[in-house]
This record gives structure tokens, C-alpha cells and sequence, in this order.
């Protein structure tokens, strides 16, 4: 799946000719009554057509071929409604063919007894199930999920992912996690399988996307029972017409009743077929733009909560700093030049390969001028970092014996070579402390040379993506494991409204919990094993592709770009999904108020010919009225489904100026756009039949 | 509209509106169980009561139990209500020997006081005894208001509970909305009445000889004339203060003795509205953010002034078809102008089409003039107001829970449009509350569009109509409207003291009621069972003018494409060619 669903055009021909033929297929009535509001349109077209046919045979209550034109577009709404589901579903089918390559069936490794040794058994890899163990060697395909158990290996997971670079993946830690259909490029790995057949993560994926398990989600539920509620209303309100009109033309002594034909056609302009057509459109697109931002929601529920979200919890590192920290000044002790400091700061870094030491080299380099070192010359016998010293450094031929490493660690080795802190270091160490930077001393036997600041590095433009999230009513908070003052310093950087110092798993959870007591929802994000509590905790809980399985697991949506930034888009595609079933039910709604003023004057002015006044829209005929208020209605369906499948669009406003704009749009232009359109409907119509 | 038009209308609204935080914040006080020094003379009324009926005050009932007790407690008295009219004439207090009523009638008036419809389907002077006036309905009057109280104070609870499972104690709702609330302000208002000379007395009716001389239906001079008595103010100020509406009298407030004077008249007008319109404050207070209380009640005004203004216009502005005869329909010092067939001279135009308004938008349904005389567009107007749901300002307590089923859909919708799963005072909105408010907002358009369905389709229906046209098609259709939103007023014109009449709409009133009261209980109880959520910048405020608007857009949107076809066959086609006739 290379990122086909970015460039794919909303009217992609291989989508819509198959959409085409399937809205005929979905005409079948048990398909439809999952549906009230269609189905109720399904019945009146087939009583239309019977009307019609009865015309024809010479006792029909209207002309025949008005009859059949009212018939006709009412089968034309059905279809468009169908039509738009159909789309929207063959937009994930797309996809999931995609998909469903990486699926074919492969060959597993079984290893019987779970050891390297062994000799491997070849089976299916439909025939494993949950707690097989496997090896898998360079060029084989990963049969299943799975937790790597032994080896390291490099695995390129674009079958998922769409990225091509290839990711490592060991035993142990936070990257022992593989996924079914990827592919191991060097090396080997025993893998033990973690779940059954049919239940693995690219099964989950493509469930997801085809909408074969599509279940309405809490809202959309509220929202039929809505539609439901209004389609009964209007039932009733065009079903007791047919007495009032009989009881009407009675009394009158003249004109002729209202006819069924006339009732139908109202029903159907009334009742919400605009977004009861569109509805499962808007939520299979809804999951389809989750999956084009790269990230799998495991059910519905889970979009749509994430709409919901009020907190945030975001890891500091990754999320809101640069992955690390980069050494960005030297602070000299008195009586050391900045030129040595840096000599032993690049010294003692040579060989240290964290971020932060190739920092200190980058620094020295470009600040002070020194190129990097032949190490055989100097005669560099370089001490690897242990937690027991919390330092690292490099003893050198001519007795020179640099360490760096915390200051309290430092201070130690110093004292123990019988040398003092100098007070101005400690100083220059507690302000950094404060400032949200990491002091890193440095010293030769026991004199203390200085300090390297290392700084941790704010991602560009997140302070205005907080500023924005702020706006929408979230509340951010940092999660970070440096103590309170460095966090506060960074907080305030970052723009964060809150921060978790110290953090802690346990921490992390009760956190969530105490947040959720207060009746709010928490959005996080995370990778490691020791998240996967807090993960399952949360509502909106994305899980980072290359964390470990457990993460995978205890999360609702996995980001396969293993992006925690793009948390703050989902809460965008989540409001965006609930606004657009908002705005289109506002909108079908408000465009009631013309279809009256189009068909009660035509349907009753043969009794009170006074109604004749209703007619505001100087429609030409009864019939071209009708007509026009039925194809206005079918129509509308096909016009508003780019808006469904795109969704409307969300600005980072408050609810209150996001309100008035909806309802100035949806609200007021739902009640006049019909108006234009039926008016302009019945020109065609009139024109039409002179011609 | 002239100046004094304009000005009637300017006080009335002046008057309840100014009565709306005083007396909302005493009634928020009474329902959390808090009362007030002033009160506190009633206090051992309560305890009594209390002991009387076994009842423990502080026992908490959850939205089953109390929907339980209210249902139970309305049993018993729309049963004690159709025996007393049943056996009028073997008990006492019967000193005009009336008969015991028709079953069907009994039956529909039972019905009518017990759900605070108080449609009358008899004339009083003519058909109950004293007792029955006293013990039945006036005690209908008391509790079926208190019952609607009670329930609007269960869905207040219902939003200011967190994780409770419970949403009070009906017995103590009751008694406190009749002790602190209904009977002080009762007394204050049948003394004044009194004062006006509204009748109140348990003699026998009296006899007075005639002035002119006039012939009966026989063609016979009459010996002397009747004047009906009784005890009239107590009932009648109960009638007007909890929306009952049903008169003493057949003729209701265009009697003299039920409303004798221009203050008469101004004191029952304002105690239409006034406990309604006062709960919207009792509702915000108890919710813990006024303002919330203020919008809904800005919304009821935003629907009620521009309907009061039609009314009252098209009455002023008289009938188009005088006009073309050169009829003189102006005001002037010695005449009203405007329509006044069917008005009483002492109440004029403004007086009864203010009437109709309030009356209609508060469910109250008690007269002052013949609604079946207005002009069309002046008729359409109290139908109107009943076919919005009766939730402009409504009947005490229904109309605020019935207002609040519309908030809970515009909350809906408009939450949807701003991203976030809607919220309405903290609490979510999940289809457990949408399923309920459908429900509440479905039942009563559609109890009235049935029953006129069913009325306009049969031969007995068809008998009661005594209109030609378009408006006898009103009659039915506001008879149902009326008595499926428990409004209880009549266009007149229609005979509806008939089997069929008193059945259908005995069905109506009791659908319209039960079948709403019922889904606010339940939605209560869920309501209070959830958490609460936090007020945040993504959350959309409900108490802004926008938030009103919207909701006033809801509420005038369903009412209107509800009964808009309706009304294309009856008042609205109606005006058009009576418009078409006097141009």
C-alpha cells in the first residue's frame, strides 16, 4: 500500500463504474430496511410504479407518464443514496485489494519445540495459531503477528506502512514487534506467533477499510433514531393528509382530492433523505480519511471519540522536543580555556555514538574549529557508558583521563582523585537545571574543566499547534520523565498547558484516571510496553507501528507512520466526521420550507384555488411543481456526495463561531439554496416540454 | 395594532416577565428541599401531610419508581374523579339536584383534569354538583399542576446528578408544589378575585325576575332567569395559576362571575403564564447557571411576542369582507373597531386576543372570548401556539420539560456542527436521550393528527361540525391539537359532548400527556446516572443568542412542517379566500 488513497481523485472511474452497478444491487428491500428514511423511499417508489401501471391500463388517478416520471426520480433517489454508499465503500475496497496482496498465502518455519536449533517444519501460514513459534530467515515473508523471541533482524514493512526504509526489529525492548506480510531483508529472527488466523493486524486493517464489519457507531446511532423520529412525523403529517383532503373536497363541493401520486412525491421531499442517503457515506469516508493520514482505527467509535477529545497526553521526547538533546554551548571552569573544554568535550564524544555526544562533536567543530581526530594516534582507550558510573569518557597515551557524565556523578569521580566542585560549576549547573537544559560536567582526573549544555529542542510550529488545539478547547499535558524544573522550563517553551514531571507508568495511569473522573476524555499516544496500561486507559489511545505488540494491542488506532504529532490530526478527522452528519442533517432539514411552498399549493389548489397564493416560486404547473421539488430532492443526494466524502472542512475556531458559520451555511442556505434550485428545476422542465 | 394595543401588550409582558426571578428562585429554593422564612408558616401543612400519607420526605426513588408513583397517583384520582361524577346525585353539597353524569362525559372529563388538559366537554352550571366542582376538580386542578411541577423538577435533577441512580421523591415533589407554591398563591389570587366580585358561595343558584321581556326555546316568556352560583374563585384562581383552564362556568372567563372586571381579567391573564414562565428561572437556578434558564425562556418569548402580535393585529384589523362593505372597523373613542364578534365589550380587543395568545402558548386553555369568531389568521394563532407542543411557556412544568425535549435536539444537531458529541448542561446526549426526546416531541402531533384524521373520515366525527368549509375543518383539527397537548381550550362551533368525541379526545389528552411525562422520567434517570463533563472552549455554550436562535429555529421548524398542510386546509385557506373575497 504505497499511499494510493493520498492521490486517489474522487472520481476515480475503477471506483465509480463498479459504484454504478452495485446501487442497483442495493435496491434489494432487506438491504434497504436497515435504513428507515430510504426504505420509506424504496416503498413509495414501488407504489408510484404500480400507480403508473394502473394509468396505463386507463383508470389511473393522474396522467401516466407524470406518474411515471415522479416513479422514475424516486428511483433515482434510492439509486443515488445507494450509489453513495457504494462509493464511498469501493474507495476502502480499493484499498483493501491493496491489502490483500500482502496476504497471499506464505510459508511459515514452524519450529515444533520453540528453539533455534531444531529443524524448521514448512506449513502454511494459515495453519499457525497463537503461540507458534517460527523462524524467519533474510527474503522470507513474516507469516503472522507476532513478538520476536530471538535474533535481530532488519524488516522493510512497506506492505503496511508505505514506507520503504527498512526498521530493525530484535528481541527484547520496544521494537520486538513484526507484523504478518512484512518482509525480513537481513538476517533472522524467531518470532512467536501472537494471534489466531484471521484476527492478525492486516485481517484488522482490511476489515476496516472495506466496512465489512461496519457496526453505526454511538452517534450515528442517536442520529438515525432522529432521522427515524422525523420520517414518522412526516409520515403522519402526508398520511392524514388523504382524509383531510376527502373531508376538504366534501365540504368544498368541489375540486378534486389530493392524489397518492401527490402524497408520495411530498412524503419523500420531506422526510431527510439527503443525509439519510448520505449518512453511511459520511462515516465510511470518515474512516477512509483516518487510513489516508496513515492510521488504522480499530472500530468506528474510536473516530468518532476522538472528536470527543480534552486532553491530550503527549511524550515530551519525540512529540514535542527533537528526539534528543544537542549540546548547544560550553561553560568553562575558572582557569580553563573554552578552547581545551572543548578539546576534551570532543575528545571524551569520539566514540560516543548517542545523539546528544555527536551533538558535542557537531559543536565543537563548527564553534571551535577542532576537526575530528586520528583516535590510534592519541592512543584512546575509550570507557563505554554504565548506569553504575553514569559516565563516559576516554583515557589517552599521554595521561589524560577525560570524563563526562551528570554533575553529580562527576563530582564524585572528581573527589575521588582527591580534586573540588568549584562552586561557579555548580552554579552554572543549577542554571541550566532551570532553564530546561541538561548539564553534562566535564572533568580530566580531578580538575572539573566545565559543563556542556545540552538542550532539548522544541519541534518547529508546535508551540501554534498548541495555540490552535488550545482554541478548540483541548488541553494539552507533557509527559516527560526529567524532573519539574527542566520540564516547567520546557513546558513553557513548548507551550503546553500542563506537564506530568517524574512520569512514571503508574503515573501516566492514574493520571488518566483522575482526568476521566472529571468527565473528560484523554487522547494519548505511545509505543513502549510499559504504555500499554495507560494506552488501554485512555479513550483515544494510538498505538506507534513500531511499538511493541502489547502497545499495538491496548490501543483503539495504530499510526503506521509511528508519528505522535499526528494525534492532533485525528482529533481534526473526528470533529470532522460529526460536523459533517451535522451540517448535511441541518441542511436536509432546512430544505423542507421550500418543498412546501412547491407542492401544497400544486396538490390542493383544485379544492381552495386561494392556495394558488402559496405558490411563491410561480411554478408553472401542478404537475412541473411536483416534479421539480422530486428532482430537486433525488439530485441534491449527487451533489452534496463530494462534500460527504471529503467531509466539511475544520477550522480551529470555538464551538460558538463554528455554530453561527454552520448554521448561517447549512442552516439559512438549506432553507434558500432549494428555492433557486427547484425554480431553476422547473424552467428546465417548462422549456423541456415546449421544445 | 394601535397605541393601546401596543401598549396592553407592552405591560403584560412587563408584568409576568418582572414576576420571573422572584418567584422562580422561591420555587428552585422549595424543590431542593429548602424553605424559605417566608414559607415556613406552612411547614406543619407538609409534616401533616407527610404523616398523613406515610411518607418519608428524604426517600429517594429512582426515574421507575417515581414515574411508578406519579402514574399510580393519577390512577387513583382520575378513578375517584369519574365516580364522584358517576354518584353526583346521592352525595351532598348537590343543592341544584343534579344528575349523575353520562359515562362517556365522566369519563372524558376525568381524564381532562387528571392530565391538566381540562377540556370541557359539559357546561359546569348545568352538569356538576358543588362537591364535584370542590373535591374533583378543583383538586385535579391542585395536583395535576403539581404532577407537571414535579416531573420538571425529576429532569432538573436528572442534569444536576452525577452518577446517581435516583432523581428524587415524587410524594415530596407533590406536596411541597402544592403546599409552598399552588395553594399560597391560590389564596392571594381568589381573594382578589373576590374583590372583583367573582362569585364564591355554597348557596343554592339564585332567581331573579325578568327586565326585558324575552321568549325561551318553547316561544314561552319565561317565569324568571337563573343565575348560576357557586365556588367559583376558589377554583378559578387554581385554573389559571396551574394552566388547568377549565371554567366554573360554561362561558369560563367570559363569564361575569368568573371575570368580572378589566383587573379580573389583567390578574387571570398575567397567572396564565406566570408559574411557567417563572420555572425557566427555578430551572437555570437549580442547574447551577442561570443563564441556561434564561435562554429558554428568551426562546419562549422570541415565539410568543411576534404570535401575540398577529393575533392581536388581526383582530384589530377586522374582517376584510366588512371592509369592502364600507363598514367602519377603526378605533375609535366610542368603538373597539377590529373584529369584536364574539368579545365581551368589558375586555375589548386587545384584552381577548392577548387572552387567546397566553392562553394558548401556556396550555391553560381557559376563555375570554369565542376563539371560533376570530379572524383566521387571529384563530390560527392560539392553534399555532398549541401545535408548537404547548412549549411556549407551556403548562406548569410540562411546557419547560417539553422545551426541554426540543434543547436536547437542537443541542444535537448543533453539537454535531460543531465536532464533539453533543453535551446539554455537562451531561452527554446519547441515543438513549434522542430515542426519548423523539418520542416526547412524535406524541402529541401525532395523537392530534390522527384523531383529526379519524374524526374528519367518519360520519360521527363529521356530525359535530357546524362550519362549512375550511373552518369546520379548524374545529376538528384544533379540538385534537388542543387536547393532544393538554391545552384544553375549544374553537367552539364543534359539538364535542358526544361518544365519539369524549372517547377520541379522552385518548388524545391522555397520549399527549403520559406519553410525554413518561420519556422525560426516563431520560432523567439516565441523565443522572452519567458524569458530568467540563465546561470547555470546544464545548457549545447554550445560553448564547445564537444557541437561542437555533433552538427557536428547531421548535418553529418541526411545529411547522408537522401541521403545515394541515393548515393549508383549514385556517390558512381560509384567509386566503376570505383575503380573495374583500379585495
Amino acid at each position: 500500500m504505497s499511499r494510493p488513497a493520498r492521490a486517489r481523485p474522487l472520481l476515480d472511474p475503477a471506483i465509480i463504474f463498479p459504484a454504478a452497478a452495485e446501487a442497483f444491487r442495493k435496491l434489494d428491500p432487506r438491504y434497504q430496511l436497515k435504513n428507515p428514511v430510504m426504505f420509506v423511499v424504496e416503498t413509495g417508489s414501488v407504489i408510484t410504479t404500480a400507480l403508473w401501471l394502473q394509468a396505463v391500463l386507463g383508470r389511473g388517478e393522474m396522467r401516466s407518464g407524470f406518474i411515471l416520471a415522479v416513479s422514475l426520480w424516486l428511483w433515482f433517489t434510492v439509486i443515488f443514496a445507494n450509489f453513495a454508499e457504494a462509493v464511498a465503500e469501493g474507495r476502502g475496497k480499493a484499498q483493501a485489494a491493496t491489502l490483500r496482496q500482502a496476504r497471499k498465502e506464505t510459508p511459515a518455519k514452524l519450529l515444533a519445540q520453540g528453539r533455534r536449533g531444531e529443524a524448521p517444519v514448512a506449513v502454511p501460514a494459515s495453519r499457525l495459531r497463537k503461540g507458534d513459534v517460527v523462524l524467519v530467515e533474510a527474503g522470507d515473508i513474516i507469516p503472522m503477528d507476532g513478538t520476536v523471541i530471538e535474533g535481530v533482524a532488519s524488516v522493510n514493512e512497506a506492505a503496511i506502512t508505505g514506507e520503504s526504509a527498512p526498521v530493525i526489529r530484535e528481541s527484547g525492548g520496544d521494537r520486538s514487534s513484526v507484523t504478518g506480510g512484512t518482509t525480513v531483508l537481513s538476517d533472522w529472527i524467531v518470532v512467536r506467533v501472537a494471534v489466531n488466523p484471521g484476527e492478525t493486524f492486516l485481517d484488522r486493517m482490511i476489515d476496516m477499510v472495506e466496512g465489512a464489519k461496519r457496526q453505526k457507531t454511538p452517534n450515528e446511532i442517536a442520529l438515525s433514531i432522529l432521522l427515524a423520529g422525523m420520517t414518522i412525523i412526516f409520515l403522519l403529517a402526508t398520511a392524514t393528509l388523504l382524509p383531510f383532503s376527502l373531508y376538504s373536497v366534501s365540504r368544498a363541493g368541489h375540486g378534486s382530492p389530493v392524489t397518492v401520486t401527490a402524497l408520495i412525491a411530498l412524503l419523500v421531499c420531506l422526510i431527510p433523505t439527503t443525509i439519510g442517503g448520505l449518512l453511511a457515506a459520511i462515516g465510511i469516508a470518515g474512516m477512509d480519511r483516518m487510513i489516508q493520514a496513515n492510521v488504522i482505527a480499530m472500530s468506528g467509535r474510536a473516530v468518532e471519540a476522538a472528536g470527543d477529545v480534552d486532553v491530550l497526553l503527549l511524550d515530551k521526547t519525540g512529540t514535542i522536543t527533537l528526539g534528543n538533546r544537542q549540546a548547544v554551548s560550553l561553560l568553562a571552569a575558572e582557569g580553563v580555556s573554552l578552547e581545551s573544554l572543548a578539546d576534551a568535550a570532543q575528545l571524551s564524544s569520539l566514540s560516543d555514538e548517542t545523539p546528544e555526544g555527536r551533538s558535542i562533536v557537531v559543536l565543537a567543530k563548527e564553534r571551535y574549529g577542532l576537526r575530528q581526530r586520528n583516535v590510534h594516534e592519541l592512543g584512546a582507550r575509550f570507557v563505554p557508558f554504565t548506569a553504575q558510573t553514569r559516565m563516559s569518557g576516554v583515557d589517552l597515551r599521554d595521561g589524560r583521563q577525560i570524563r563526562k557524565g551528570a554533575a553529580d556523578a562527576v563530582e564524585a569521580y572528581v573527589k575521588g582523585q582527591g580534586g573540588i566542585f568549584p562552586a561557579e560549576v555548580r552554579a552554572a549547573v543549577e542554571r541550566i537545571s532551570k532553564e530546561g537544559g541538561t548539564p553534562l560536567a566535564v572533568a580530566d582526573r580531578g580538575q572539573v574543566l566545565g559543563v556542556v549544555y545540552l538542550k532539548d529542542i522544541v519541534k518547529g510550529g508546535i508551540r501554534e499547534r498548541f495555540a490552535e488545539l488550545r482554541r478548540m478547547g483541548i488541553k494539552t499535558v507533557m509527559i516527560t520523565g526529567d524532573n519539574p524544573m527542566t520540564a516547567a522550563a520546557i513546558a513553557a517553551e513548548a507551550g503546553v498547558d500542563d506537564f506530568l514531571a517524574e512520569a512514571t507508568p503508574e503515573a501516566k495511569l492514574s493520571l488518566i484516571r483522575e482526568t476521566q473522573k472529571e468527565g473528560r476524555l484523554v487522547a494519548m499516544a505511545g509505543d513502549g510496553t510499559n504504555d500499554a496500561p495507560a494506552l488501554a486507559q485512555a479513550d483515544v489511545a494510538v498505538a506507534m507501528n513500531q511499538g511493541t505488540q502489547a502497545a499495538k494491542e491496548a490501543g483503539n488506532m495504530v499510526d503506521l507512520d509511528s508519528n505522535p504529532t499526528k494525534l492532533i490530526e485525528i482529533v481534526e478527522i473526528g470533529k470532522q466526521l460529526l460536523i459533517t452528519r451535522g451540517a448535511l442533517t441541518t441542511f436536509s432539514v432546512a430544505n423542507d420550507v421550500s418543498k412546501y411552498f412547491a407542492i401544497i399549493p400544486a396538490a390542493f389548489a383544485t379544492t381552495y384555488p386561494a392556495l394558488k397564493a402559496l405558490n411563491i416560486m410561480r411554478l408553472a404547473t401542478p404537475e412541473s411543481a411536483i416534479l421539480s421539488a422530486v428532482i430537486f430532492n433525488a439530485l441534491i443526494i449527487l451533489f452534496l456526495l463530494p462534500l460527504a466524502l471529503h467531509g466539511v472542512k475544520y477550522r480551529a475556531v470555538p464551538a460558538s463561531r463554528l455554530l453561527r458559520d454552520h448554521v448561517l451555511i447549512y442552516g439559512l442556505g438549506g432553507v434558500l439554496a432549494p428555492f433557486a434550485g427547484i425554480k431553476l428545476i422547473d424552467m428546465i422542465l417548462v422549456g423541456l416540454h415546449r421544445a | 395594532m394601535n397605541a393601546d394595543d401596543l401598549l396592553q401588550c407592552a405591560v403584560y409582558l412587563a408584568v409576568f416577565l418582572a414576576c420571573v426571578k422572584p418567584l422562580g428562585a422561591y420555587m428552585a429554593e422549595i424543590y431542593e428541599g429548602r424553605v424559605p422564612r417566608s414559607a415556613r408558616l406552612l411547614s406543619p401543612l407538609e409534616r401533616g401531610l407527610y404523616r398523613l400519607c406515610g411518607v418519608d420526605p428524604v426517600e429517594e426513588m429512582s426515574w421507575q419508581g417515581y414515574a411508578a408513583a406519579k402514574l399510580l397517583f393519577n390512577a387513583a384520582g382520575l378513578f375517584a374523579l369519574y365516580a364522584l361524577q358517576r354518584l353526583q346525585h346521592r352525595l351532598p353539597l348537590n343543592p341544584m339536584k343534579m344528575a349523575a353524569v353520562s359515562p362517556d362525559s365522566s369519563f372524558n372529563t376525568a381524564i381532562s383534569f387528571a392530565t391538566n388538559t381540562n377540556w370541557q366537554g359539559y357546561g359546569g352550571e348545568t352538569t356538576m354538583s358543588y362537591l364535584t366542582q370542590m373535591l374533583g376538580l378543583t383538586v385535579q386542578n391542585f395536583v395535576s399542576a403539581a404532577g407537571g411541577m414535579a416531573v420538571m423538577a425529576a429532569l432538573i435533577r436528572g442534569f444536576v446528578r452525577r452518577q446517581s441512580a435516583t432523581i428524587g421523591n415524587f410524594w415530596a415533589d407533590m406536596i411541597r408544589g402544592v403546599v409552598y407554591i399552588l395553594l399560597p398563591l391560590s389564596a392571594v389570587l381568589a381573594v382578589l378575585l373576590v374583590s372583583q366580585g367573582v362569585v364564591q358561595t355554597l348557596r343554592p343558584y339564585a332567581a331573579a325576575s325578568m327586565i326585558e321581556i324575552a321568549k325561551d326555546s318553547r316561544g314561552q316568556p319565561p317565569a324568571e332567569q337563573t343565575i348560576a352560583l357557586g365556588p367559583a374563585a376558589s377554583q378559578i384562581a387554581i385554573k389559571q395559576l396551574g394552566t388547568n383552564g377549565g371554567g366554573f362556568f360554561n362561558a369560563n372567563s367570559a363569564h361575569p362571575f368568573e371575570n368580572p372586571t378589566p383587573l379580573s381579567n389583567f390578574l387571570e391573564m398575567e397567572s396564565l403564564v406566570l408559574i411557567a414562565a417563572a420555572l425557566c428561572f427555578t430551572f437555570g437556578k437549580m442547574a447551577g447557571d442561570v443563564r441556561q434558564g434564561w435562554a429558554l425562556l428568551a426562546a419562549m418569548t422570541i415565539i410568543f411576542i411576534p404570535l401575540l402580535w398577529l393575533g392581536v393585529a388581526s383582530e384589530q384589523g377586522g374582517n376584510p369582507a366588512f371592509a369592502a362593505l364600507g363598514v367602519d372597523q377603526r378605533a375609535a373613542p366610542e368603538q373597539a373597531g377590529g373584529n369584536m364578534e364574539g368579545k365581551e365589550t368589558r375586555f375589548g380587543i386587545a384584552s381577548s386576543a392577548i387572552w387567546a395568545a397566553a392562553t394558548t402558548a401556556a396550555s391553560n386553555g381557559s376563555v375570554n372570548a369565542m376563539h371560533d369568531s376570530f379572524t383566521p389568521l387571529g384563530g390560527l394563532v392560539p392553534m399555532a401556539l398549541i401545535e408548537l407542543s404547548e412549549v411556549v411557556y407551556g403548562g406548569v412544568g410540562s411546557g419547560l420539560y417539553g422545551m426541554i425535549l426540543y434543547a436536547v435536539v437542537a443541542v444535537f444537531l448543533a453539537g454535531l456542527m460543531v465536532g464533539r458529541t453533543p453535551e446539554y448542561l455537562g451531561k452527554k446526549i446519547e441515543s438513549f436521550e434522542m430515542k426519548m426526546a423523539s418520542i416526547g416531541i412524535l406524541v402529541s402531533p401525532a395523537c392530534a393528527l390522527l384523531g383529526t384524521a379519524v374524526a374528519a373520515a367518519c360520519a360521527a366525527g363529521r356530525a359535530g361540525v357546524s362550519n362549512p368549509g375550511p373552518h369546520g375543518f379548524s374545529e376538528i383539527l384544533y379540538a385534537f391539537s388542543s387536547c393532544a397537548n393538554n391545552n384544553g381550550s375549544a374553537f367552539a362551533g364543534l359539538s364535542a359532548d358526544t361518544p365519539f368525541y369524549n372517547a377520541l379526545l379522552g385518548l388524545a389528552m391522555f397520549f399527549g400527556r403520559y406519553w410525554i411525562a413518561l420519556p422525560v422520567l426516563a431520560m432523567a434517570g439516565s441523565l443522572a446516572r452519567k458524569k458530568s463533563v467540563p465546561e470547555s472552549a470546544g464545548t457549545l455554550p447554550t445560553h448564547t443568542p445564537l444557541f437561542v436562535f437555533f433552538l427557536v429555529g428547531i421548535v418553529v421548524m418541526v411545529g411547522a412542517l408537522t401541521f403545515f398542510p394541515a393548515l393549508a386546509l383549514g385556517p390558512i385557506a381560509e384567509h386566503l379566500m376570505m383575503a380573495g373575497r374583500g379585495s
